[in-house]
């Protein structure tokens, strides 16, 4: 019962909501619109759980005196102040002059900011030392990422046009540029092979869809019983 | 070129944070484990009272009361069981015991209980992504894939759509695995071995711009809104 | 050759600092290299301006601070260009923490146009949790599944909200995403099951993916990362965020180019030397 009722649960409404997308009458439109409602309103509640487990692991931390939890209490404070004050503040909490704006733009935002920022760091490292040209197929890869880096920026053209419009032949067109080749890769050989992934992955994604409504995978229901 | 350091306490607040994240570039240091903390807090609370005001409020605990309400005042008890679209009345206690529920999942024993709500969760999901997958990335990309491969007065555009078709053939190939790579599916999947290096490469190049752009947004406010080096 | 193991053997910190230094050195003394418009970015600025002045247009903002500098200069060069034209907009934002971020941009574009009124000529509904789920569920009515706006207004009482009902009162989707859900999902949901026109802005990271998309004609326009946005505006004459960290973007390129290839020729010089 405690799995049979959950499969027979996401079986019925997965294919209440294919067959919405063929049957447009209120008889099948108006429950789907309530399932979305429904779904819509539960991941909010997951997101509330998600934060509130968060709590409750790095709670057990400190109380274990784990290594590193003092940085945990930081952790601590700063959610249970964040939804203090948020909950005080009601549902304008996000408008201007809230103390929830000010967290947002001044802590939760140059700090959200500044973690993506380090990838370009780690990029340009891992260029250097590990970006690796040992077979025919890698170096495709490097050309063409090569041709899209510098065609994409206007330097790129600009160090290349001498070559590339052959400037130095007399009666050659002057419409070549790096960033032609650029635009080509991204048409033509870059626009097949993601479509081919595309299609694909559409496969893939209706195979597991129908997997999960058949109740062939099973594996968002977890635990031993 | 002259510094006009921000007078805003804010500003300051907000590039030392910015500073302590890049400290780790040089080493992982407790400033920064400081700041990675504060901020995975300052997420999971923001992420817990936005849910709660924008959705769990506005979506479900306001016209559920607002239903009893009515209900209580002239409409009677019969209007509870009267759902239109959007408005769903007494039926949104099912999406609000479901939600609720969900909290089981952190108490070991009754954990279970929260499997009905992920089955709605997943049920909706299954379905909706099914459909959009077949419809947006099979049939419509499939029928975009069916142009002429010869472009009358077009040499060039004949070229590139046969190299196109034969971009997406080679490349399907590659993912069929049905049969051992050989022979003339071989030749077909090496081909298509080739395109698909081509779209890793230009997916790399296009990802090098986007992280640096990144970097970039960084340091625009680090010099002109901090600094304000002008 | 001693040097070869060196660089072998370089402490990464030293790629950082030349990074750091190449970025930051064009942000303090611009050189101004000129920009080209490629085919995506004109045809999501030619779709935009086909759209009848007065029209009310669904602009999805799915973006958070960790995409600022790409998403918000395609939002501020978007609005205002529908502002422009008169244009209605109706934004909704589907990612956690993208509300506050996308409420402050458009108030800053808003500033410039004093005679536009908030409510009336734009509104911002927010924030609403579920992905494709809210997608789909505003196809039904998308007052239904926004029932407060950012402000906490109940959308019933805002004057611009009574002549939108879904996605059929609108005649183009301007859509500003970074990652999920964003372009993809509003396709697949909204794009092919609605037939509402779109367009997109999206990062760089995600744009090689939705080229399929642009050929089959799903997508009418797009905008691929900040060199996207700084082409949009040039072409609508404005000097934003975008084209003033192009350069930057130009050198910083280079030096990625550069380690790749010195880097493999280091390799291959220490290989012929252990030979």
């Amino acid at each position: 019962m405690k799995r049979e009722v959950p499969l027979f649960i996401t079986a019925v409404i997965g294919l209440f909501m294919i067959l919405s997308f063929f049957v447009p009458h209120q008889w099948v439109s108006v429950p789907a619109d309530f399932l979305q409602g429904s779904a819509v309103i539960l991941v909010a509640f997951g997101y509330v759980l998600g934060g509130a487990n968060a709590l409750r692991v790095n709670f057990d931390g400190i109380s274990r005196r784990s290594p590193g939890w003092q940085y945990k209490v930081v952790l601590v404070v700063a959610l249970l102040t964040t939804v203090t004050v948020g909950a005080i503040e009601g549902r304008e909490f996000l408008n201007p002059g809230m103390r929830s704006k000010w967290i947002y733009d001044w802590i939760y935002s140059p700090m959200a900011s500044t973690m993506f920022a380090l990838l370009a760091f780690f990029i340009a490292s891992a260029a250097f030392r590990a970006f690796r040209i040992r077979t025919v197929e890698a170096g495709l890869l490097a050309v063409a990422a090569l041709i899209v880096m510098l065609g994409r920026v206007p330097l790129g053209d600009l160090l290349t046009d001498w070559l590339f419009q052959l400037k130095w032949l007399p009666g050659a067109p002057h419409t070549l540029h790096l960033s032609t080749f650029q635009e080509w890769i991204m048409d033509i050989p870059q626009n097949a092979a993601k479509r081919a992934i595309i299609i694909g992955a559409a496969l893939g994604v209706m195979a597991t869809g129908l997997r999960v409504i058949l109740g062939i995978e099973r594996s968002y229901l977890s635990g031993e019983d | 070129m002259s510094l006009h350091l921000s007078p805003d306490l804010s500003v300051w607040l907000g590039a030392l944070l910015t500073l302590c994240i890049f400290s780790f570039l040089y080493k992982d240091n407790p400033l920064y484990r400081f700041a990675e903390h504060l901020f995975v807090g300052v997420s999971a609370g923001y992420y817990i009272i936005l849910n709660f005001w924008t959705v769990i409020v506005p979506n479900l605990w306001e016209p559920f009361t607002k239903t009893v309400a009515n209900a209580g005042g002239g409409a009677g008890v019969g209007s509870l069981f009267l759902p239109r679209l959007g408005d769903y009345r007494i039926f949104l206690a099912v999406p609000g015991i479901l939600g609720l529920l969900l909290f089981t999942r952190l108490f070991g024993k009754i954990g279970w209980m929260s499997r009905f709500a992920l089955a709605v969760i997943i049920g909706v999901y299954a379905g909706i992504r099914t459909t959009g997958a077949a419809q947006a990335d099979f049939v419509a990309q499939v029928e975009g894939s069916l142009k002429p491969l010869w472009v009358a007065g077009d040499v060039g555009a004949s070229v590139n759509a046969i190299i196109f078709t034969i971009g997406i053939i080679t490349s399907l190939l590659f993912f069929f695995y049905s049969r051992e790579h050989k022979g003339g599916l071989g030749v077909a999947s090496k081909l298509g071995i080739s395109f698909l290096m081509v779209s890793f490469g230009a997916g790399y190049g296009y990802t090098v711009m986007s992280r640096i752009s990144l970097l970039i947004g960084r340091f625009q406010f680090l010099i002109e809104d901090w600094l304000g080096l002008r | 050759m001693p040097w070869i193991s060196k660089l072998d053997t370089l402490d990464r910190r030293w790629l950082f600092l030349v990074m750091g230094l190449l970025v930051a050195g064009p942000l303090i003394f611009p050189a101004g290299l000129p920009l080209k418009v490629s085919p995506p970015v004109r045809s999501f600025h030619d779709t935009i301006e086909k759209v009848p002045n007065g029209s009310t247009v669904f602009m999805p903002c799915d973006y958070d601070p960790g995409a600022r500098p790409e998403m918000v200069p395609m939002t501020k060069t978007a609005f205002r260009h529908l502002l422009s034209k008169d244009c209605k907009v109706v934004v909704t934002v589907l990612w956690n923490a993208g509300p506050g971020l996308v409420e402050a941009t458009l108030n800053e574009v808003a500033r410039e146009f004093p005679n536009k009124t908030y409510g009336v000529d734009w509104v911002n509904l927010g924030y609403k949790a579920g992905d494709d789920a809210v997608m789909v569920l505003m196809g039904q009515g998308i007052k239904n599944a926004f029932p407060r706006d950012y402000r906490g207004n109940p959308t019933s009482t805002i004057p611009l909200m009574n002549n939108v009902r879904d996605y059929s009162s609108f005649p183009l989707m301007v859509n500003i995403s970074a990652g999920f859900p964003g372009t993809k999902e509003w396709v697949q949901q909204v794009q092919s099951r609605f037939h509402l026109p779109m367009v997109s802005g999206c990062t760089a990271v995600s744009a090689p993916e939705y080229y399929p998309y642009l050929q089959s004609g799903q997508l009418q326009g797009l905008l691929g990362g900040m060199a996207g946005a700084a082409e949009y505006e040039l072409v609508r004459g404005e000097k934003g965020l975008a084209t003033k960290g192009m350069d930057a973007q130009s050198l910083a390129h280079m030096f990625v180019a550069f380690c790749i290839v010195f880097g493999n020729i280091v390799q291959r010089l220490k290989r012929r030397e252990a030979a």
